[in-house]
């Protein structure tokens, strides 16, 4: 007998044994079901969050550094960092003079007003202040206009560059280029629309931004503003380098004693990265926790009830013996039946998982790629064969005599 | 040549705490092509340890087996399913149908154990199936076929491999005598189309349809006669034959 006739008529056997006992099949499956839906979930969400991190994660440039007064990921000692004094816009100039491994230096300042056009309002609207040189920081790109050139934002001309839904909002179906809108009561002309961008992780929108000349900030809102150095380095290789070199002529501008402590923080995107990293981290050990848990469960299961199932087939697997089956068949028989159990429940459970999914996605980023249903299905099949083994051993070492006689 | 050859088997079972129960004493048997034995006994003598023994379900403690020239002790596992397969018919006597399957399917198993496609093994099937007088009851499961069929079902089964021999282990116990009857005569026909069969029987009226008797009696050989046509019990049989058997072996 080969292998394949071996297998078609195992797998009929298997069927028609499953189908005489459908629902102890289902109810064997439940963990298994259980298991390939928490495999699949964690999944998609670490496979969602990680897509969404990504895109977000390039809003904030791989080699920019941000000098800030608050580290971020600050953890709970937050209350270390209240007292630093705060971060002045100017130290800009003092770093783009000094700072050899900076291409592009720029403050950023930012409160959240309220924008008008017309009668149209958009509020919570952030409103960052900053110089021309930000351009270079990062890489933006543009719908409508351009950005403010360093002799208007040396000038504090009344300029302003639109965020993509604020120009949305504001002007639903004319080019905004050339309008003059309102920030908190003053006049601005609008040079620009920047491209959309996304959410941040899908949580709040880069997109709900203006930005104009620094003095013009300064201007509605006051001086006393926390700022941020955003500070691109020449090359992403010199990070580390360029933080050292950041490091020490923020120390010179703070005038810090070789034994005090820094007093502001030199952020990067590596944090973030990090942290999601380690978030990710948890989320796919709890997940494999889990999913190894409720597997192991289901696993067990499906070993009980093959042992029952080959325990109330003694007398056939005699009949079969007697008939000249061997041990290799009816193996295989029984190991097909406990995958088939098991591949079962995987299709069930990849079949609630993916609606699930979907429904999901709507609240928070989940995205399920078919490498993971095969994953599932890989899963399945193993803890089929695994399960299954023990029992269809035993089952094909019955002595043809013994299992004869078994009533 | 005999078909088969039985040389001072035993078979002993250890009940532990060293309590044995030894089965087969010293079996030494001789079964020629197309004989039609019968193996009688009290109960619990060891007829069907012998046939389990003969159908290379069991093997033997001790002694030699040759099945068709071949030494069956010291085969594995897949060599002793092999000669199940396709050098023995069995039939119970409580039938042995896989409840699940229908008489077709429970006909073709042996066949599919030995690896005959699809097409051809329903063929054969459908044909033994005929033969025994089931060609219209071929989609009926076990528990749809009365006892006399059912049984009939496991002798076209026993048949469809044209095994060399047919191991029928009190085939009509569980059957009415009228029914019993039927098979009889069925292996009557079976015996004179060349079939070589042995059959374990409480009842002498159905030993009497075999041309020899060995009757057994705690695992010993008590007497081994040939029956004449006419029903006249021949000289003792197997005495000169077994010894002539045993010598020249290997
Ligand atoms: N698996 C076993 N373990 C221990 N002893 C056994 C086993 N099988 C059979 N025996 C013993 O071997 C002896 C012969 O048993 P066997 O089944 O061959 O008798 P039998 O002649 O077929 O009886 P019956 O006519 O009742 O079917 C008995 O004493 C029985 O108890
Ligand atoms: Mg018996």
């Amino acid at each position: 007998m080969t292998f394949g006739a071996e297998f078609k008529e195992g797998f009929k056997l298997s069927l028609a044994a499953l189908m005489a006992n459908k629902a102890r099949a289902v109810l064997t499956m439940l963990g298994i079901i259980i298991g390939i839906i928490s495999v699949t979930m964690m999944g998609a969400a670490i496979e969602g969050l990680t897509r969404a991190f990504n895109n977000s994660i390039s809003a904030i440039g791989a080699d920019v550094l941000y000098i800030q007064k608050w580290p971020w990921m600050s953890g709970d000692e937050w209350w270390k960092y209240r007292n630093r004094r705060n971060i002045k816009p100017e130290y800009a100039d003092i770093v783009k003079k000094e700072a050899r491994l900076a291409a592009a230096v720029a403050p950023t300042v930012a409160r959240i007003g309220t924008v008008k056009y017309q009668n149209k309002v958009a509020s919570s609207v952030f409103v960052e202040g900053t110089t021309a040189d930000y351009a270079y920081v990062t890489n933006m790109s543009f719908d409508e206009g351009r950005f403010f050139t360093a002799v208007e934002s040396r000038g504090d001309r009344p300029l302003v560059v639109l965020g993509g839904d604020v120009a949305n909002q504001l002007f639903p179906n004319q080019n905004p280029d050339g309008k003059i809108i309102q920030i908190n009561g003053l006049s601005f002309r609008v040079i620009g629309v920047r491209s959309k961008q996304g959410s941040f992780l899908g949580m709040f929108s880069l997109d709900n931004q203006v930005m104009i000349p620094l003095g013009q900030f300064e201007r509605i809102y006051g001086t006393h503003f926390q700022a941020t150095i955003n500070v691109r380095v020449v090359n992403q290789k010199e990070m580390d380098n360029a933080k050292e070199e950041l490091r020490g002529i923020m120390r010179k501008i703070r005038g810090l004693s070789p034994y005090q402590e820094d007093d502001f923080s030199i952020n990067q995107q590596d944090m973030l990265t990090n942290a999601f990293n380690k978030i990710a981290g948890i989320i796919g050990a709890v997940g494999i926790f889990v999913t190894a848990l409720s597997l192991f469960v289901g696993g067990i299961g499906i070993m009980n009830i093959m042992f029952v199932s080959v325990t109330e087939r003694t007398k056939e697997i005699g009949i079969r013996k007697a008939l000249g089956a061997r041990r290799q068949t009816i193996l295989v028989q029984f190991l097909i039946e406990s995958t088939l159990i098991c591949l079962a429940g995987g299709l069930v459970g990849l079949g609630i998982s993916y609606p699930l999914s979907m429904l999901v996605d709507k609240f928070l980023p989940t995205s399920m790629p078919i490498s993971l249903a095969i994953l599932g299905i890989m899963i399945s099949l193993a803890v089929g064969v695994i399960s299954g083994i023990i029992p269809a051993l035993r089952a094909s070492k019955l002595d043809p005599v013994e299992a004869l006689r078994y009533e | 040549m005999n078909v088969i050859e039985l040389v001072k088997v035993n078979k002993i079972y250890d009940m532990g705490a060293e309590v044995q129960v030894q089965a087969l004493k010293d079996i030494s048997i001789g079964i020629e092509k197309g004989e039609y034995v019968a193996i009688m006994g009290p109960s619990g003598s060891g007829k069907t340890t012998l046939m389990n023994v003969i159908g290379c379900l069991d093997t033997p403690s001790s002694g030699l087996y040759l099945f068709d020239g071949v030494n069956v002790s010291e085969m594995d596992d897949n060599e002793l399913a092999k000669i199940r397969n396709r050098g023995i018919g069995f039939v119970f006597q409580t039938f042995n149908l896989i409840p699940r399957s229908d008489a077709l399917h429970n006909v073709e198993l042996p066949l599919i154990y030995s690896g005959v496609p699809v097409s051809e093994r329903r063929d054969r099937a459908k044909k033994v199936l005929e033969m025994v007088g089931l060609g219209d009851r071929i989609h009926h499961k076990p528990n749809e076929l009365s006892g006399g069929q059912r049984q009939r079902v496991a002798i076209a089964r026993a048949l469809i491999n044209d095994p060399a021999i047919i191991l029928a282990d009190e085939p009509t116990g569980n059957l009415d005598s009228k029914t019993g009857d039927e098979i009889m005569i069925f292996l009557e026909e079976l015996h004179k189309k060349g079939n070589t069969i042995i059959l374990v029987t409480h009842e002498e009226y159905i030993a009497e349809h075999a041309r020899r008797i060995i009757r057994i009696r705690d695992g010993m050989i008590e007497s081994d006669l040939s029956i004449e046509k006419n029903g006249k019990v021949k000289a003792p049989y197997a005495a000169e034959k077994v010894s002539e058997g045993s010598g020249g072996q290997k």
